[in-house]
């Protein structure tokens, strides 16, 4: 396979480009203005969209972790899945928070209220920025992907605790929310974000797809290293090998 | 575990004691921090006594990072790991043994910081039982997230940076909790800091399990 | 009898960079046996992977009967390794790090004071920090902390080197007496001559796996290898 596309992503890409196309126009021109924040409330069809895709992608990450870290079903496969997976959460991350603070801005005139969803989200951004800059050290890749898997999940793990403490440090400051659930959202409103939905879920999905195999052609790359070094480290001796050579190890590359 | 645990903190605080780095090193740290404080807000003293729990809290989060280096940098200069891992002692009584040595320290720093608050800052202090308890969990909580990402970080030519990087959002709650205490128990806020303290008490609980479960898998591994 | 340490066409890794690339090795109790290969040939990587330090992807690997593949963890506590750095904490005493170590494997404390003598570490030595000693000091002292645990097996990655004559000595007389005692040693040195005098046989090694078992012959110098 040279490079990550193929029928599938084109496929993918493809009805995504369609259905972001779709839900601007749904978003832009045909859904009405609401009756309270006016304008502003268009950003109903970005925030909550990106920030499902958001919570998607960490949690496939901290699941691929705990499936790579499971003795049972230790392959290198969720690792990589777990890589892809954070690096797409942390970018629906980062709309969620800009289309946020923007939401506050227009609002309450602030870029930054703390609300209880978005601090969490602020602080799951940072964490996972952190579980990112770990993925980029370490030289050997088995324990690079351990640590990386342990960090995750610790990630997980904290995010009930996490998400008590921003809803009760909220409530003790009446502050603002931002997604007050709106029950009038009806008709064209409650159409364009259906579409923001489907469209997010299929860029998703579509960043997920070359991610994930990108990852697997570095992994590839590695590989076919592997062999030529131990033909050399051999040579480096300029020896026999005993009979019975080691195989080759770790030859594993399955997408 | 236990008794290698003993052994581990005990080697940790006698170490800490021959070479006195954190009494001639990050106390002065501290107070300077509270110092900068003062300047960073201008002398204001009714702002100061009011956000005293927060400074405090943030000037003992940044003296756990400081800990936890110093605890993963005596152990070696290169290859932090192999001298703990030939060393046959079980993974998760170093894990315990090094919270429990960082947690000492910072108790030391902590009382050390909560004099220096008092003075530079003039706060009074009020009900002794949620702020003590409170301020155990914190530095329970802090030192073990510590640890437990200080090995990860260990044998990283990067861990400098990457620590603080690691550690600063999970311990978010910690401040957040422990702040949330300290101002009810010094009657700055009206809050029930009771369940905050439940709160506190999750994260050690979490962080705890997690050390003891992991510290394995890290020391050899990762 | 089984032997004590058994690889079988042993792989292990460094990253992606195979150390290993396939040692055969046998050694029975007591035995004393040397490593000998060019710089780069794996020899610390051999007494790594024996210490369980080193993970041994494929093949067999056996040391005291645990499976290292597996379970590289198990004979930790069982095997004692002299590497290039000396494993002592510097703001302790010398006494100090081998106490800590002798504990920390569940040995008994009495040993600790003889280890001390013998390695000549006298008078105000045990008391000092290890950061003050000299490089040759810090070697005995590590070496004390290997003949105070009494392991069941030695690795020792040039053991000689930083010691004078006379440590010499006592070193190659402390190994001779762990052997005596049913311990075994395997070595790694680039001295020929202590090595050949202290081990019944010669291992060597070159690009990561054993090409000859050498019974004692005369020296074979590196070049002859490459």
């Amino acid at each position: 396979m040279n490079g990550t596309a193929d029928r599938v992503t084109r496929v993918l890409g493809a009805a995504s480009l369609v259905a972001v196309a779709v839900t601007a126009w749904l978003g832009l021109v045909v859904s009405p203005p609401d009756v309270t924040q006016g304008q502003l409330v268009r950003l109903i069809y970005v925030h909550p969209g990106a920030a499902t895709a958001c919570y998607a992608g960490f949690g496939l990450c901290a699941l691929a972790s705990l499936a790579y870290l499971w003795p049972r079903t230790r392959s290198r496969r969720w690792d990589r899945l777990a890589a892809a997976s954070a690096e797409v959460g942390v970018l629906f991350c980062a709309i969620t928070l800009v289309s946020g603070s923007i939401w506050g801005r227009g609002s309450w005139g602030v870029w930054w209220t703390w609300d209880a969803r978005l601090t969490l989200t602020a602080l799951l951004f940072a964490v996972f920025v952190g579980y990112l800059a770990l993925r980029r050290t370490g030289g050997d890749p088995d324990s690079r992907a351990r640590r990386c898997a342990i960090a995750a999940v610790m990630a997980a793990v904290l995010v009930p605790v996490d998400h008590e403490a921003t809803t009760w440090w909220q409530t003790l400051h009446q502050g603002n929310t931002l997604l007050r659930s709106n029950p009038s959202i009806h008709g064209w409103q409650l159409v364009s974000m259906l579409a923001s939905f489907v469209a997010y879920a299929l860029l998703f999905s579509w960043l997920l797809v070359h991610r994930y195999r990108v990852e697997v052609l570095e992994d590839r790359f590695e590989e076919d290293g592997f062999a030529a070094a131990l033909m050399e480290r051999r040579a480096e001796g300029g020896v026999i090998a005993p009979a019975g050579v080691a195989p080759r190890v770790g030859a594993e590359v399955e997408l | 575990m236990w008794r290698d645990a003993l052994l581990v903190g005990g080697k940790d605080l006698r170490v800490e004691m021959r070479s006195r780095v954190t009494t001639t090193q990050v106390a002065p740290y501290a107070i300077l921090v509270l110092l900068l404080f003062g300047f960073a807000f201008d002398q204001n003293h009714t702002l100061l006594s009011r956000v005293t729990p927060g400074l405090f809290w943030v000037a003992v989060l940044l003296c756990a990072l400081l800990s936890v280096q110093r605890s993963f940098a005596v152990e070696a200069a290169d290859g932090a790991r192999d001298g703990l891992r030939l060393s046959g002692l079980d993974p998760a009584g170093v894990f315990l043994g090094k919270v429990a040595a960082v947690a000492v320290q910072l108790a030391a720093l902590e009382v050390i910081l909560g004099v220096g608050v008092v003075v530079l800052f003039g706060t009074d202090l009020t009900d002794p039982g949620l702020l003590v308890l409170s301020a155990a969990a914190a530095t329970v909580g802090l030192a073990a997230a510590g640890v437990v990402y200080g090995m990860m970080a260990a044998g990283l030519r990067v861990r400098e940076t990457l620590l603080p990087l690691l550690v600063l959002p999970v311990v978010a709650p910690v401040i957040l909790g422990a702040t949330q205490c300290w101002m009810a128990a010094l009657g700055l806020s009206a809050t029930d800091g009771w369940r905050w303290l439940i709160l506190l008490g999750a994260f050690d609980a979490i962080y705890l399990t997690l050390g003891v479960v992991g510290f394995a898998t890290l020391l050899e591994e990762a | 009898m089984d032997p004590v340490i058994c690889f079988r066409s042993a792989v292990a890794l460094v990253g992606r960079f195979p150390v290993l690339a396939g040692v055969d090795l046998e050694v029975a109790a007591g035995e004393i046996v040397a490593v000998a290969g060019a710089n780069g040939a794996g020899k610390t990587s051999l007494l790594r992977a024996c210490a369980g330090l080193l993970p041994v992807v494929a093949g067999e690997a056996w040391v005291l009967g645990e499976d290292l593949v597996s379970n590289p963890r198990a004979v930790r506590r069982r095997v004692g390794m002299l590497g290039h750095s000396s494993f002592l904490y510097d703001d302790l005493s010398v006494a100090e790090n081998v106490r800590f170590a002798v504990r920390a494997a569940r040995g008994s404390l009495d040993k600790v004071a003889p280890s001390l003598e013998r390695l000549g570490l006298t008078g105000r030595l045990p008391d000092t920090p290890v950061a003050a000693l000299s490089a040759g000091q810090r070697r005995r002292a590590a070496i004390a902390v290997l003949v105070a645990r009494d392991p069941e097996v030695w690795l020792l990655d040039e053991p000689h080197a930083g010691l004078d004559s006379e440590h010499r000595d006592v070193l190659d007389a402390a190994v001779r007496e762990a052997s005596a005692r049913g311990a075994t040693v395997v070595l790694a040195s680039h001295e020929h001559e202590r090595a050949r005098s202290l081990a019944a046989r010669t291992v060597t090694l070159a690009g990561g796996a054993t090409s000859v078992d050498v019974m004692s012959l005369p020296p074979r110098s590196p070049a002859n290898v490459a």
